[in-house]
């Protein structure tokens, strides 16, 4: 669905898995610019009616494009950018908040 | 009723005390009229916490504390009738309340407090104190800095925002009109009722009661009535949704329908505003993180203040007037609890039926000065 615009410089690929896949993404792509690219086209489904949700903004404003990353939920997927070997989780339903052991 | 006027009870107030009693009128039968202020007003019942709560109130006024058992009573059929009238669910649930203490002292002093009151009153009163074993067993996201709770099985809570929505759709539905943005500029009594100019209208009725809350300060006195009420800050955080853990409202921290968690609250006294402060906020979260430990990596997702309208000695009042026959005042600290009891017995009265035997002393000349 979605392409990179072409002609841009070329950098270094990060590695991270998504569900457990491996995918690779671009070094200073957001992840959900990464998650874009790999085809996930819903990030998570909200907690109350469990419609489908997929990032809007991309600025950091909607909320929409939550996601686990490494262990903890509710991260805005537009606000990270990708590191190697990042483990992400789509969200179904609300955050699981747990006590620090 | 008298058809002189296009209505026959003028509201001021589109707050939930204004609202309960709006849609009690409409029930009633009568034709009523609402205004509220502009956005721009200070609106408790778009702040509030959402509690039913019961335990604790009342202690050295035995009268309140029955009038507050008798609006959690009546609580879950105000629930279901309006979730008939309007489809809206306001998310009561009445399974028991807590308040988490932090230390012993806190525990023995809360307990001891309703030992008192049951005594006072003399009818059943049920709570429950429960050791860090028993509140665990209930609530296992229980921290280890807490030394107890005081459980009583009549409080709950519920959605004040729904509530409000669910106040103004079944109003509306019963034909009641409701005007916004509409600010008290003049009011007059005439031989035969009430004259109110706002929003460059002229509204007139045979009854006229005023539930403006902290504007009930300023308007009271035009009709022959008093309300000293002084604004009290509370401020309130809210989480991101979570999956449920707390079915229990607690008296500072209650999980919503949706997931969010509600966090409060202050209390202070710093005049008409409204804005949070980081000291209070902190302090606020704090607490709640010593309760749940789980709150501590949770996401805040808004903050923000709000004022409570105070009487002097923290009661209602609710008075007829003596010089124009046909007002009446409204104000009380516990807008969602009460509801249920403005909409019924306190319409009841305010339509010329016997005034609730409770709410006899809540008049304002308790508060005047007392000369020898």
């Amino acid at each position: 669905m979605f392409r990179r615009i072409e002609g841009q410089a070329p950098r270094r690929a990060v590695s991270l898995a998504i569900e457990g896949s491996d995918v690779q993404a671009r070094e200073g792509d957001t992840l959900a610019v990464a998650l874009l690219q790999a085809g996930v086209d819903h990030f998570r489904e909200t907690p109350v009616s469990g419609a489908p949700r997929a990032p809007l903004c991309l600025m950091g404003v909607c909320f929409d494009c939550l996601v686990e990353v490494d262990g903890v939920a509710n991260v805005q997927a537009c606000m990270v950018t990708v590191r190697d070997g990042m483990q992400v989780r789509l969200q179904h339903g609300a955050r699981h908040a747990e006590a620090a052991t | 009723m008298s058809r002189l006027h296009e209505s026959d009870t003028l509201v001021i107030g589109g707050g939930v005390v204004g609202m309960a009693l709006a849609y009690g009128l409409a029930r009633a039968g009568e034709r009523v009229q609402l205004l509220d202020e502009g956005d721009d007003a200070y609106r408790a019942a778009r702040g509030n916490f959402g509690l039913v709560w019961v335990q604790g109130k009342g202690l050295g006024r035995p009268a309140y504390a029955r009038w507050t058992l008798g609006a959690a009573a009546a609580w879950p059929a105000f629930a279901a009738e309006l979730a008939e009238r309007t489809g809206v669910d306001v998310e009561l649930s009445q399974i028991g309340g807590l308040t988490m203490c932090l230390g012993e002292e806190e525990l023995a002093a809360r307990a001891d407090q309703l030992r008192r009151l049951r005594e006072e009153l003399g009818v059943a009163y049920p709570f429950e104190v429960l050791d860090p074993g028993r509140l665990r067993q209930l609530i296992p996201q229980t921290g280890p800095a807490v030394a107890g709770a005081v459980m009583c099985p009549l409080d709950g809570h519920t959605s004040p925002l729904r509530l409000l929505r669910a106040l103004v759709q079944a109003y509306e539905d019963l034909g009641g009109r409701l005007t916004a943005g509409a600010r008290v500029e003049a009011l007059e009594f005439r031989e035969r009722g009430f004259e109110v100019h706002a929003g460059e209208k002229v509204y007139s009725a045979a009854k006229l009661v005023l539930a403006a809350g902290l504007g009930n300060r300023e308007l009271a006195p035009r009709v022959g009535l008093s309300a000293p009420v002084q604004p009290n800050r509370g401020q309130i955080l809210v989480t991101e949704r979570l999956q449920p853990f707390l079915k229990h409202p607690t008296l500072y921290v209650r999980q919503t329908g949706e997931g969010v968690v509600q966090i409060g609250d202050s209390k202070e006294d710093v005049g008409l505003d409204d804005s949070t402060t980081l000291a209070q906020l902190s302090r606020i979260a704090d607490r709640a993180a010593k309760c749940f430990p789980l709150l501590a990596a949770v996401n805040i997702v808004r903050t923000w203040g709000a004022l409570r309208v105070m009487s002097p000695d923290g009661f209602p009042i609710y008075q007829a007037s003596a010089s124009c026959p046909g007002a009446f005042v409204v104000t009380c600290h516990s807008g969602i609890t009460l509801a249920p009891q403005h909409a019924g017995a306190l319409v009841d009265w305010i339509r010329g039926g016997d005034e609730p035997v409770e709410i006899r002393g809540f008049k304002a000349e308790r508060f005047d000065v007392q000369t020898h």
